[in-house]
């Protein structure tokens, strides 16, 4: 039995020594908001978040990565030759990553590590990662986790869960990494009954607080042309202003583009988060853009998530509920309202 | 007052797509989430009921005109008047299209500032009556004068009564005197060099690109920005700051003498980046070089885009 119940200072401080076998990171307040930084030696961790304002997407798949590299040298042998960008993968702990961004990561690995096609950045990063979650006592009115198979304290896509019992954490282990994570962490106590009732009724009173819904049920059954062709989109996306703002902070939106960049005789080929939001996403070498209009753009989006995942890869949808996109949207789109039209839309 | 206009709104919409003067009308309807409303366009007379207005109202609808070619029916107050003056002048819309539904305005609340007030506690609801809103959460309540909680730009707005309108929704607002809207301006401009620099880097470092501020803004309707332009590729598109700071410095220096101050960038942008920095100097530039505020006078052209054969300066004569 590793599980632990550890005071919160004892946690931070423990976090700070356990830094020699992984590579930490932690929520930190930046001005108004949370965000994951690695932990340094004058960072101060802050668990005191609802969630962090950007997912913890990037500590696996970063906004901007250099994939290859060559030399733009005339004289060299090896002008133009491009090869792999050397990176190291050491052992890496998220803490306090929410139970929603963890199934984003399982959400995004059918995408990024399938029988056809493996991302060798994405898992290898994925895969030296140990996520350490943080239980939500107090989830927001926009999460809706529990209607797309999560839960404020979902263990499943988790290595160790963290239950916030006032002044102490409770840890569980709940895979080896996560066990053997724990069983390196100094101070604490082993788990005592007290604390596992606690923790009981903390999920159990977080779990009802789940009250938003994400209607999606009967989306599978729908025929692709039909919500394609369905009449509501000029009105969905009227309000759009085509930011990337909804897929930026979205924990499951893994879309990419490649750029190769050269400054003086070094090229580095780098792959940047790019957005559906944006015209330039699709715009072929042509001048021909398959996306030219808003809508369009609005309902790939929306279709991308609710419909073409649901059918590709028979996981739900596509949103692990955190509702970032919802709260942080400018002009107030609402994916819960949209899923709804899709969901209730008879084509007649 | 919100509610007055938000049932005035109503019925002067309803009334203008039922007599045919309008083809649809664009306000805001009542977001999902407290304090951010959207932006809704409706073309049947029965559905006016959706349009709502209060003190949330920070998206310039501005930006749902550029290049309509029907009839619209739009609500405008100072800010969103004076961009529409400018998508006048700039033909991105004619005058005779628009049936301008004036709203004078007593500003939009920072809603930035409310969570910081209530110590970034969850808000449930906000309820706005006689100047003063009511936030309720899990376990409080508590109730804020509007006029300490304006957004930054309304909190020294000189021009809030709207400057063009076909109807006029309630009384004029008496304008705002002797506000020192460019005090922050004046504290970077005094900084050295290096220290300006530093301030612009330490204010874009958390940018995403996600260009919110941009999209929001009413002024950036070019049909390819410069940013996605690929033929030739101007900017990079990765997080290096230098690209990032191009974007930030060379859109503000687009909008030079046309912005208007709306603030809507400033509110869009989910990394809460005081985006205005970089316009307000420009603003300021404006007012002291060419006695300019943009968008007041449909008939004069903004001082970036004129030629003049007798102009005072020696320059360009």
């Amino acid at each position: 039995m590793t599980d632990k119940v550890l005071s919160k200072k004892d946690w931070v401080d423990t976090l700070k020594t356990i830094r020699n076998s992984y590579r930490i990171f932690v929520p930190v307040r930046e001005g108004d908001f949370h965000n994951f930084r690695p932990l340094e030696d004058e960072t101060i961790p802050n668990f005191d978040f609802s969630n962090t304002r950007l997912s913890p997407k990037s500590i696996v798949y970063p906004q901007s990565e250099r994939i290859f590299e060559c030399l733009n040298d005339p004289e060299s042998p090896e002008k133009g030759i491009l090869k792999e960008a050397e990176k190291d993968y050491p052992p890496q702990a998220v803490i306090g990553i929410r139970p929603c961004d963890a199934q984003a990561f399982q959400i995004v690995k059918k995408n990024f590590d399938n029988p056809e096609y493996r991302d060798p950045w994405w898992v290898q990063r994925f895969e030296s990662a140990i996520l350490v979650g943080l239980g939500c006592n107090a989830p927001c009115p926009t999460c809706f986790c529990c209607s797309v198979g999560g839960g404020p304290f979902k263990e499943d896509f988790l290595d160790v869960l963290l239950y916030d019992l006032g002044d102490r954490y409770f840890a569980k282990g709940l895979t080896e990494k996560g066990r053997v994570f724990i069983s390196k962490t100094k101070g604490g106590a082993p788990a005592d009954e007290k604390a596992l009732k606690e923790a009981k009724t903390l999920s159990a009173a977080a779990q009802d607080k789940v009250t938003a819904k994400i209607p999606s049920g009967r989306l599978g059954e729908k025929a692709v042309p039909a919500l394609f062709n369905a009449p509501f989109w000029e009105e969905v996306a009227f309000s759009c202003i085509n930011c990337g703002t909804c897929t930026f902070l979205c924990p499951t939106c893994w879309c990419f583009d490649i750029q190769d960049e050269i400054y003086g005789k070094q090229v580095d080929r780098i792959r940047n988060w790019d957005t559906c939001m944006s015209p330039l996403f699709t715009l072929e070498g042509s001048g021909h853009n398959p996306r030219e209009k808003k809508f369009q753009r609005v309902r790939q989006r929306f279709m991308h998530k609710l419909k073409y995942y649901v059918d590709r890869f028979k996981n739900g949808v596509q949103c692990s509920g955190c509702g970032r996109c919802v709260r942080y949207c400018p002009v107030n789109i609402d994916i819960r309202r949209v899923a709804g039209l899709m969901n209730e839309y008879k084509n007649e | 007052m919100m509610r007055e206009h938000t049932e005035r709104i109503r019925e002067t919409a309803k009334r203008l797509l039922k007599d045919g003067k309008v083809d649809v009308f664009i306000g805001y309807r009542k977001g999902s989430v407290p304090m951010i409303n959207e932006p809704v366009s409706i073309s049947d007379p029965e559905k006016t009921g959706l349009l709502h207005w209060d003190s949330n109202c920070g998206l310039n609808l501005c930006n749902y005109l550029t290049k309509r070619t029907d009839r619209i029916g739009i609500i405008a107050n100072g800010c969103n008047s004076r961009n529409i003056v400018t998508h006048i002048i700039e033909n991105q819309i004619k005058r005779d299209q628009l049936y301008i539904v004036g709203i004078p305005c007593t500003g939009m609340i920072d809603l930035k500032a409310i969570k910081r007030a209530v110590k970034f506690r969850e808000i449930h609801d906000v309820e706005e009556k006689d100047g003063r809103f009511i936030v309720k959460g899990d376990g409080f309540e508590e109730t804020f004068e509007k006029s300490d909680f304006l957004q930054k730009n309304c909190a020294t707005c000189l021009h809030r009564n709207p400057v063009i309108y076909d109807e006029l929704l309630g009384d004029k607002v008496p304008e705002q005197k002797g506000m020192e809207t460019f005090r922050d301006v004046k504290k970077i401009e005094s900084m050295a060099g290096d220290d300006k620099w530093g301030f612009f880097n330490r204010l874009i470092s958390s940018c995403i690109r996600c260009y919110a501020c941009r999209n929001a803004c009413p002024l950036c309707y070019c049909s390819t920005c410069f940013v996605d332009e690929a033929q030739p590729q101007w900017v990079g598109k990765s997080t290096d700051s230098t690209d990032t700071m191009t974007f930030h410095i060379l859109r503000a220096f687009h909008c030079a003498g046309r912005c208007t101050d709306c603030g809507a960038c400033e509110r869009a942008c989910p990394m809460g980046i005081n985006v205005r920095q970089f316009t307000k100097k420009l603003n300021k530039d404006a007012l002291e070089l060419f006695s300019w505020e943009a968008g007041l006078d449909e008939g004069q052209r903004p001082p970036m885009d004129v030629y003049k054969t007798d102009d005072y300066n020696d320059f360009i004569r």
